[in-house]
C-alpha cells in the first residue's frame, strides 16, 4: 500500500472525522491520498486558520484535532497553533510534508526544519525517515497528543516517503516505554488532601484547563458541592463549575473578581485543581496567598512547585482522583458550620466589590454591556470562542459559563486572530450547537480570511465585532502605566466591516445603538450562514478589576 | 516596586535586579546520569529544553550502553543556579528519555579525562612530567617544544592539575566532561 494511504487508514483508525489543511507541493501525496479516503477536508485559507479550527475542535468535543499543511511556508504558518495547543494543553496533531528525503539539508525550495523550528512548542514530533514507521508515528502522536497532559504533536513526512510501496497492518498498540504518565494519584496523598480539606477554615477551590481537558467537570462540582467550598476557576477553566451559583466566587487572577482574589490572599487552603499557578493568577509571587497551604493536583509532575511549592502534591488525572478525594472527605463527616465566618467573609466582599461598570446614560453601547446582550440574546446557550485582549476579559467576566467545553480562548499563548478559525472548528465538531465568537477589531482581522472558509462550507458562526476602534488592552496599559503615551494602538482607518463580510459571501450587520442590541443579536443568531457583526462600543473603556503586573491581590484597582 | 521583564513597569531595569530571580536551589553541583533512546534528534531536544527553560548545561557527555537502543547522557548541572527539581521533571517529559538518576556524590564514582598541551623545553620538561607522575597522568605526545599529558580523574583533580601547569604555558586543554556511575551492585 502506499504510505500515504496508509497513512490514512492510520488517521481513520484513530477515529478521525475531519481535518483542516491547506496542499502545497510537498504534501501532494497526503491530498491525493485524501482524495477518495473518506475523511472530511475543510480547505482553509491559512495554515494558521487550519491550526487555530483544529484547536476550536478539539476544545469543544475533546477529541484530537487535525491540521495538515505542506512544507516550508505551510509548516511555519503552523507554528502559532502549535505553540498555542502546547500552551493550553489541547490535543492536536500536525501532519507537515518535507521536501523529498535527498533535498533535507541543502535549502531546497520550501524547505524548513519545522522540526526544529518547533522543538521547544511540541509536545513530542515525529521526523518521518523511514516510510514504514508512518502508521507507527501516527498511532504514537494520537497517544501523546491525548494522554497525560494533552498537547500538540507534529509528524513530519518527506514527500517521496508517501509515495513509498509499504506493508500495512492495522496496529494502535504503541510503544513508548519513556512515556508513562501518572493518571492514578497517590491514596495516601488523597487522604492527607481530604485530611486538610476537613480542617481548613478558610479554604477555596482553585480549578483550571486541567479540569475541562480531563472532562472532570462534574467530579469537580460535586467535590464542591460536598461541602460549602468557595470555587473559582482560572480563564482555562470556565464553565466547570457553574456561573450562577452561590459557592461561585467568580474568576481569579488579574482581571478576576475582587471575591476571588481576596479569598486566594486570605485562604488557609488552596486546592488547585489542573492549574499552575501562572503569572496572570499569581501576580507578585512573593506576596500571593501568603497564609495558605497548597494541595496540587495536576497530572503533569512538572507543574506540581514549579512556581508555587505544593504542602501536598497530587498527581493524576482529576477524573479519577477527585471521586476518590470526595469519598475520603465524605468519610471524615466535618461540620460545614466552620466555613460559616469565612462566607460571611466572603459575602462581604461580594456585596461591596460586584463586578460593574458605569452604563452609558444614551445609546452609547458599553462593551461589558454587549457581552451581557449576546448572554441574554443566547440564553446563555453557545459555544463562544474570544480572540486575547479586552474583550475576552470582558466576556470571561460577563458572559456565564455554565458547563465545561463552552468557552475557548487562547489562554497561554494570548493569541490575536484565534477566535474566528477556533468558532469554525468549534462548529464543525458540534454542528448542533451555536458557536459565537466574540472577537476585537483588531484581533479579527488576523485570520479573517476563513469566513471564505465558513461561507464555501455553510459554517454557520455569529462572529461579533467589539469595536473599539484600539488595541483595546494595549491602550488601557499605556493609559494606566505609560502616562497615556498611545503609541501605535488607534486602528485608524477601519475595513468596513459589514461589506467585508458580505464579499466573503457572509451576512454582515452593523449594531450601534444600545437599546437594539439584543434584538439586532438575535435577529444575526437566527440569520442562516455565516454572520459578522460590527458591534460599535465606547472607544475608551478599561478592563477592570485588575491586579496591576506584578503586584499582589491586595493592589487590585478599578 | 520593580517586577523584573513585566510590561507593567516602565522604570529601567538594573542588571542585578534580572541576576535576583530565584527559585529553588541546592547550591550544590549535579551530575544527571540519563538514559535516553537512540533515536535522531534526542541529544537536540534534550539541549533544546535546557536552553528553552533557561538552564545552562556546565559538562556534557553521550556514548552508548550495553544496550544498542539506549544511549546514555551525562551532564553536570549547576544546582546554585538552576532548581535542580525542575531540571528532572522537565527531562522526563521528554518523551525519549527513559530513566534519570541525579548521582549524590558519595554514592557514586565520577570521573573525566583531560588533555593538556604544555609548553615546555628541555629545561622544564621534567618538572611537568614529574607533577604528570604526581597526578598518575600520562605523557601521550612529545615534541620539542611542548608535550601532551592526559590526565583521568574528578574534576577537581584535573583542575589541581591545571593549576599546576598552567604557570608553564598551557598551550590548549580538552575535556570529556564528566562520566559517573553508581557505587554498589545496583544499576545507575
Amino acid at each position: 500500500m502506499r504510505a500515504a494511504d496508509a497513512l490514512m487508514e492510520a488517521l481513520k483508525a484513530e477515529g478521525v472525522e475531519v481535518v483542516f489543511g491547506l496542499p502545497g507541493g510537498a504534501n501532494l501525496p497526503t491530498y491525493d491520498a485524501l482524495y477518495d479516503a473518506g475523511i472530511r477536508h475543510i480547505l482553509v485559507r491559512h495554515e494558521a486558520g487550519g491550526g487555530h479550527a483544529a484547536e476550536g475542535y478539539a476544545k469543544a468535543t475533546g477529541r484530537v484535532g487535525v491540521a495538515l499543511a505542506t512544507s516550508g511556508p505551510g509548516a511555519t504558518n503552523l507554528v502559532t497553533p502549535i505553540c498555542d495547543a502546547m500552551m493550553d494543553s489541547v490535543p492536536t496533531v500536525f501532519i507537515t510534508g518535507q521536501v523529498r528525503t535527498e533535498l533535507i539539508g541543502t535549502d531546497g525550495f520550501q524547505e524548513a526544519d519545522i522540526g526544529g523550528i518547533t522543538l521547544p512548542i511540541v509536545k513530542h514530533s515525529f521526523m518521518v525517515q523511514d516510510p514504514r514507521e508512518i502508521p507507527q508515528a501516527v498511532h504514537e502522536a494520537f497517544h501523546l497528543a491525548r494522554s497525560g497532559r494533552p498537547g500538540p504533536v507534529l509528524v513530519d513526512i518527506p514527500q517521496d516517503l508517501s509515495r513509498a510501496d509499504i506493508e500495512y497492518e492495522p496496529a494502535t498498540d504503541v510503544s513508548l516505554p519513556g512515556y508513562q504518565p501518572t493518571t492514578e494519584g497517590n491514596q495516601k496523598q488523597i487522604r492527607l488532601a481530604a485530611k486538610a480539606m476537613a480542617n481548613a477554615r478558610r479554604p477555596v477551590l482553585y480549578g483550571g484547563g486541567g479540569i475541562v481537558n480531563a472532562d472532570a467537570g462534574p467530579e469537580f462540582v460535586e467535590l464542591a458541592t460536598s461541602d460549602r467550598f468557595p470555587v473559582t476557576l482560572t480563564v482555562m477553566g470556565l464553565g466547570a463549575f457553574p456561573a450562577p451559583h452561590e459557592q461561585w466566587l467568580g474568576m481569579l487572577g488579574m482581571h478576576g473578581t475582587r471575591a476571588a482574589n481576596y479569598a486566594m490572599d486570605e485562604a488557609d487552603l488552596i486546592v488547585a485543581i489542573g492549574a499552575r499557578f501562572d503569572d496572570r493568577i499569581t501576580g507578585k509571587l512573593s506576596e500571593f496567598a501568603p497564609r495558605a497551604k497548597f494541595i496540587h493536583i495536576d497530572v503533569d509532575p512538572a507543574e506540581i512547585s514549579k512556581n508555587v511549592p505544593a504542602h501536598i502534591p497530587i498527581v493524576g488525572d482529576a477524573k479519577n482522583i477527585l471521586p476518590r478525594l470526595l469519598a475520603e472527605y465524605r468519610a471524615l463527616e466535618t461540620d460545614d458550620s466552620r466555613l460559616e465566618d469565612w462566607w460571611s467573609r466572603i459575602e462581604g466582599w461580594r456585596r461591596q466589590y460586584p463586578l460593574g461598570y458605569e452604563d452609558s446614560a444614551d445609546s452609547e453601547i458599553k462593551p461589558q454591556y454587549m457581552v451581557q446582550a449576546l448572554y441574554e440574546a443566547t440564553g446563555g446557550d453557545a459555544i463562544v470562542t474570544s480572540d486575547v485582549g479586552q474583550h475576552q476579559m470582558w466576556t470571561a467576566q460577563y458572559f456565564h459559563f455554565d458547563r465545561p467545553r463552552r468557552w475557548i480562548n487562547s489562554g497561554g499563548l494570548g493569541t490575536m486572530g484565534f477566535g474566528l478559525p477556533a468558532a469554525m472548528g468549534a462548529q464543525i465538531g458540534c454542528p448542533d450547537q451555536l458557536v459565537c465568537c466574540i472577537a476585537g477589531d483588531g484581533s479579527v482581522q488576523m485570520n479573517m480570511q476563513e469566513l471564505a472558509t465558513c461561507s464555501e462550507h455553510g459554517i454557520p458562526i455569529k462572529v461579533f465585532i467589539m469595536n473599539n476602534g484600539y488595541l483595546g488592552m494595549v491602550r488601557q496599559w499605556q493609559e494606566l502605566f505609560w502616562d497615556r503615551r498611545y503609541s501605535q494602538v488607534d486602528m485608524g482607518k477601519h475595513p468596513d466591516f459589514v461589506k467585508l463580510a458580505e464579499a466573503y459571501g457572509a451576512t454582515g450587520m452593523r449594531l450601534e445603538d444600545k437599546s437594539q442590541l439584543v434584538d439586532g443579536m438575535k435577529q444575526a443568531l437566527a440569520t442562516d450562514g455565516p454572520v459578522l457583526v460590527d458591534v460599535r462600543v465606547t472607544r475608551e473603556e478599561n478592563t477592570y478589576p485588575m491586579i496591576p503586573a506584578g503586584q499582589a491581590a491586595r493592589d487590585m484597582v478599578g | 516596586m520593580t517586577v523584573v521583564g513585566e510590561p507593567g513597569t516602565k522604570e529601567l531595569l538594573s542588571l542585578e535586579d534580572l541576576d535576583a530571580v530565584s527559585g529553588h536551589r541546592t547550591g550544590r553541583k549535579h551530575v544527571l546520569s540519563i538514559l535516553v533512546e537512540n533515536k535522531p534528534g534526542v541529544l537536540t531536544r534534550i539541549a533544546g529544553l535546557f536552553a528553552r527553560r533557561g538552564f545552562n548545561i556546565d559538562t556534557l557527555a553521550v556514548g552508548p550502553t550495553d544496550d544498542d537502543a539506549v544511549s546514555r547522557v551525562t551532564l553536570t548541572v549547576d544546582g546554585a543556579k538552576h532548581p535542580i527539581d525542575q531540571v528532572t521533571k522537565q527531562l522526563h517529559k521528554l518523551v525519549n528519555v527513559l530513566k534519570i538518576r541525579d548521582l549524590e556524590p558519595e554514592e557514586s564514582v565520577a570521573r573525566e579525562l583531560a588533555l593538556f598541551k604544555i609548553a615546555c623545553d628541555g629545561g622544564t620538561r621534567g618538572e611537568v612530567m614529574q607533577i604528570a607522575g604526581i597526578f598518575r597522568a600520562h605523557v601521550v605526545d612529545v615534541g620539542r617544544r611542548s608535550i601532551v599529558v592526559e590526565v583521568t580523574g574528578p574534576d577537581d583533580k584535573i583542575e589541581a592539575f591545571e593549576a599546576l601547569v598552567r604557570p608553564f604555558g598551557l598551550v590548549e586543554m580538552v575535556r570529556t566532561g564528566e562520566i559517573a556511575i553508581s557505587r554498589g551492585r545496583g544499576e545507575t
